[in-house]
């Protein structure tokens, strides 16, 4: 005997109704993992997937952390097969760097009282995603997952099925690559030219 | 006690909360007398906290039709 489903029962989300609120939180997080010129791409995929294993979703209130499980998967995958190549950076070219010191020593911003807050609060937006666009994403993808999206080192090892250590290594080099890429962004872009506050 | 070098290498760990109690102990030893240090302590959480706090920032309007496309041409039924 076949049982209906009672007459005033809601119906089935479709796809669509389910991850479209979803899309611009997937698509910033995209973002962040790969960058603006693949981001797009990586939440298609993420989409496509979802989509094939939409029968998997046993709970439709737990699409977004679904969603999210996919898409921080995925990225793995890409930085995994687009820096096969990318050999790690040596820890002498990293670790002695601090952009700190160098700002004491460069002293970019001779007025200011707070010169390192003040270098930092020269970026907006655009530029701190524009640095973080510059990392290899071997760097880059821990340091988003840690330090913007919240997840531990050990959930990111378990993602990316890595060391736990690996990952530890990696997220202390990628937060010196970032530094020295802030700088080196901040230079390339003028950024100092003017200091932040100050009339243009 | 603990180098500069050392102290730095702690800093993150630091602010995360993840040093056990003596590691912690030697760095905050460090800190109470070296200047530089406590100013490159207070520099990595302002740079923590700019990493935490970016904002995702709004989808292309260009990227968000298509992506709504995409989504409508996987099949509008579940």
């Amino acid at each position: 005997m076949t049982v209906s489903p009672p007459a005033d029962a809601p119906a089935e989300p479709t796809f669509a109704e389910l991850v479209g609120p979803a899309l611009p939180w997937l698509y910033g997080l995209a973002r962040r993992l790969v960058g603006a010129d693949h981001a797009e791409d990586l939440v298609q995929e993420c989409l496509l997937r979802a989509y094939r294993a939409r029968r998997d979703l046993r709970d439709t209130a737990a699409v977004a952390a679904w969603l999210r499980r996919i898409l921080v998967n995925l990225s793995h995958d890409r930085a995994r097969r687009d820096d096969r190549r990318v050999a790690e950076v040596p820890v002498e070219d990293v670790e002695g760097w601090s952009l700190y010191r160098t700002l004491i020593a460069e002293d970019p911003l001779p007025y200011s009282d707070s010169l390192h807050l003040d270098f930092l609060e020269s970026f907006g937006v655009e530029d701190v995603w524009a640095v973080l666009d510059r990392l290899p994403a071997i760097y880059r993808i821990p340091l988003v997952l840690v330090h913007m999206e919240g997840y531990s080192a050990r959930e990111v090892a378990d993602i990316q099925d890595t060391p736990l250590g690996t990952v530890l290594s990696r997220l202390a080099r990628g937060r010196k690559h970032f530094e020295r890429e802030l700088w080196h962004y901040a230079e390339e872009t003028h950024l100092l030219t003017t200091p932040a506050g100050a009339p243009s | 006690m603990i180098t500069c070098q050392q102290a730095v290498r702690r800093f993150w760990s630091f602010l995360e909360e993840e040093l056990d109690d003596e590691t912690r102990g030697r760095l905050e030893e460090h800190l109470a007398f070296c200047r530089t240090c406590c100013g490159e302590l207070e520099f990595a959480r302002e740079l923590r906290r700019m990493l935490a706090e970016a904002p995702a920032g709004a989808v292309p309007a260009d990227v968000q039709r298509r992506l709504d496309a995409f989504v409508a041409g996987l099949g509008g039924s579940s």
